[in-house]
């Protein structure tokens, strides 16, 4: 069967098993967007590229399949960068398509021209030019294959337009061939070994769950290990869902906005028990002073990952619910009973633990006349009032911590956020793509004021496209997480930060969007505002939630500080300078 | 990308460089060694010099990379290296284990010509080319022992010095490398 490089592509797409696309067309890749129009695979139209990758992410984070984006050359390739970069730090399977100026232009600075796989080399997994439409099914197999294998990433196929249109004969290869590609897949007994006796004679030990148990689809065995060793979980803001937060041995999450069990549980373990997480410096603090008297257990498929910042008693390269299910049988006793009575006595540090939890729980105060309206009560009544298994989507900043802090996560899969890259505007689109991937399933976007205002356009392609995700904007009228550090750590100078609560106008520009736009000013209107976005699917909402600008996110390590420094409330912010290098 | 500054000089120096010698097999295809050096740079991994042609099969080329691995992790390199897809084999050469060889092409002065052979003789090196008053000589040898050479030739006016940076292989009696890492 001969077929252009373009219906190629298509075709090599729909044997990958892609059902849905996100793009937009444009010159160079304009071939390849005619079969589009005969392929089963559904195509949503953004509105701008960027919008493309985070949908494709966030479909990616809910589905466990990997994403599929396309666009065209030169600034469509530019605009996918960010979402690029993001999958790669957050490791979400991704495959990008972008067009390029035909072969016979490259190099002559050609109209859109741009080296989109020199710029993407460094954010991406892995890259291809294809040079000639013979080799189209090979790279598309080998993309899917590397995106979604071994630790999962972004790999673009950038698609020159005289390659669209070359004639090439259809095959579809039954393996992929990548010699230098090799990724982990077992385990080695004798770090499995190592590592259960470390866990066996530990007496302060805790579970130090990563996204990497995401995914590796983890969660029942990391349930199992950590029930059966009786150990407290950590749950990081790439794994917030991985273990539920309802459970008596969850602690929460970690790190620089963590709940004080939790950070404080880490730095005084004696054993880190790390599934899958990358002691990202958010973790840690400064790494100096993480966790000093803990022995390190780490499990990471990427080998890369052990001694980058911290150096593991014992190293685990491999599949992470491998990893568990083999410590799981290397720790059960084998004539069964309870695994715990071969373990060192933990029960002090388990009262420790419950004492920390008692006297240091998250709290805010929402003032009974309804005024000022706090951002964490808005979560906490999202929480209640929403499906179980909602899925959650944050931007990045305050808002993203306190939904991360106030949310309880009971199932997996059910949070999707910007974790590495930090990416302002990732949940409007990346909401979207989630819907788009669980229909079925309540999608609400709790994002701030000004990450709404860098992707909201989207929400046009979510009406057109009949995708009704809801949006909650903890409006503070103010870059809030840079406004709380200007606040702590410059003195109170305010240095453009200030964004106006009333500009835009949210509930206009929802409407105009095609959504239902909603105003909240006071905590009496959050409930029934709530309901009446839950009862409204067939189209987006977005409502517009008036919350107090001077609410800071608590607890707070400063950056560069040690997580024994953590402030717990305003009452540390005299501290809060004195304890804090400059913040990063 | 060989640097000039020499390795063998200033002994004790805390700038002197700590060097350890990669060597990669990678695919022999369009944009390797930008990623390479990408990597490199972006890692905040120093190389000292760089050497690059293909192998005995021309799918492949074999790399040999020195790099200077002040306030980084040897083994950090090693693997980020590993994790290139066209990177199909990444091994660390010790220097005691290892032959190692660098070639210099050299503008010397040459009013005395046979005090230049006397010096590049030392060293097995021949003269490709020569005036009244210059010549060029070719030198192939252990790095360090170019760097001596070139410390000798300097006197006679060095007006242009092109190093090509080591190539190595292991040596035959020698084990294999803490860091040795197969794809």
């Amino acid at each position: 069967m001969e077929l252009t490089g373009a219906q190629a592509l298509m075709r090599s797409l729909e044997m990958s098993g892609v059902e849905v696309m996100f793009g937009l067309p444009g010159g160079a890749i304009l071939p390849v967007y005619d079969p589009v129009l005969d392929s089963p695979i559904r195509h949503v139209l953004v509105r701008h590229e960027q919008g493309a990758g985070h949908m494709a992410q966030g479909y990616a984070h809910v589905t466990g399949k990997p994403g599929v984006a396309m666009v065209t050359s030169g600034p469509a390739a530019t605009n996918i960068v960010t979402p690029l970069c993001d999958a790669f730090m957050d490791s979400i399977p991704m495959v990008v398509v972008t067009g390029q100026v035909a072969m016979s232009a490259i190099g002559s600075d050609a109209f859109q021209e741009c080296d989109t796989t020199g710029i993407t080399m460094a954010v991406t997994k892995h890259n291809y030019l294809v040079t000639e439409a013979a080799d189209i099914p090979r790279i598309v197999a080998e993309a899917f294959h590397i995106a979604t294998t071994g630790r999962p990433g972004p790999v673009l196929i950038d698609l020159p337009k005289d390659v669209s249109n070359e004639m090439m004969t259809w095959y579809w290869p039954d393996s992929v061939e990548l010699p230098g590609y090799r990724p982990r897949s077992g385990v080695d007994p004798a770090a499995i070994a190592e590592a259960a006796e470390l866990i066996r004679t530990a007496q302060r030990p805790v579970i130090y769950a990563g996204g990497g148990l995401l995914k590796a689809r983890a969660a029942e065995a990391l349930r199992e290990l950590a029930e059966m060793c009786d150990i407290h979980v950590v749950t990081t803001l790439m794994a917030r869902g991985v273990f539920p937060d309802r459970h008596r041995l969850c602690l929460g999450m970690p790190g620089m906005h963590g709940n004080y069990s939790a950070v404080t549980a880490m730095q005084q373990a004696d054993l880190l028990i790390n599934l899958g997480a990358r002691f990202d410096d958010r973790v840690t603090g400064n790494p100096a002073h993480f966790a000093p008297g803990a022995k390190v257990i780490h499990v990471d498929i990427d080998p890369a990952e052990h001694g980058k910042v911290r150096v593991p008693e014992v190293a685990i390269a491999g599949d992470a619910r491998l990893a568990v299910e083999a410590l799981i049988a290397a720790l059960r006793p084998a004539g069964g009973g309870d695994a715990t009575d071969a373990m060192a006595d933990r029960s002090a540090w388990k009262s420790t633990i419950s004492g920390w939890q008692e006297q240091y729980p998250l709290q805010y105060d929402q003032p009974s006349s309804g005024h000022p309206l706090k951002p964490q009560y808005v979560v906490e009544q999202l929480r209640d009032h929403t499906p179980d298994d909602t899925i959650v989507v944050a931007g990045v900043g305050q808002h993203q911590m306190w939904a991360s802090q106030f949310w309880k996560f009971d199932y997996p899969y059910t949070w999707v956020n910007s974790g590495g890259l930090g990416t302002m505007g990732f949940a409007v689109p990346a909401a979207i793509g989630a819907k788009v991937g669980q229909p079925d399933r309540t999608v609400w976007a709790v994002d701030g004021d000004g990450c709404f205002q860098m992707t909201a356009q989207e929400l046009i392609s979510a009406s057109a496209e009949n995708i009704p995700v809801k949006i909650a904007i903890l409006n503070n009228a103010y870059l809030g997480m840079v406004r709380q550090w200007q606040e702590l750590f410059y003195a109170e100078r305010y240095s453009e930060v200030y964004l106006s609560a009333d500009h835009p106008d949210y509930v206009g520009w929802a409407e105009a969007m095609g959504c239902t736009g909603i105003r909240v000013e006071s905590a009496e209107e959050v409930v029934p505002a709530i309901t009446k976005a839950n009862s409204i699917n067939d189209r987006p909402v977005v409502i517009d939630f008036r919350v107090d600008t001077e609410e800071k996110v608590y607890p707070m390590v400063p950056a560069g500080g040690s997580n024994d420094d953590i402030i717990l409330g305003p009452e540390g912010d005299a501290d809060a300078a004195l304890k804090g290098s400059a913040p990063s | 990308m060989s640097s000039p500054q020499s390795n063998g000089a200033g002994a004790g120096s805390p700038q002197e460089p700590d060097l350890h010698i990669f060597a990669a097999i990678v695919e022999n295809k369009f944009g390797v060694l930008a990623r390479i050096a990408g990597l490199f740079s972006r890692r905040g991994f120093n190389i000292f010099s760089l050497a690059v042609a293909p192998t005995d099969d021309p799918e492949y080329s074999r790399i040999t990379i020195v790099v200077d691995v002040h306030n980084t992790d040897v083994t950090q390199i090693a693997k980020q290296l590993d994790k290139l897809i066209n990177v199909i084999h990444i091994s660390e050469l010790h220097p005691s284990d290892s032959m190692e060889r660098e070639l210099m092409l050299a503008r010397v002065g040459a009013v005395d010509l046979a005090a230049v052979v006397d010096v590049i003789s030392e060293y097995g090196g021949e003269v490709l080319d020569h005036t009244d008053d210059e010549a060029i000589v070719s030198v192939s040898a252990h790095p360090d022992r170019l760097d001596r050479c070139e410390r000798q030739l300097r006197p006679f006016g060095l007006h242009v010095l092109q190093r090509t940076g080591r190539i190595a292989l292991r040596a035959l009696d020698a084990d294999e490398p803490a860091v040795g890492i197969t794809s």
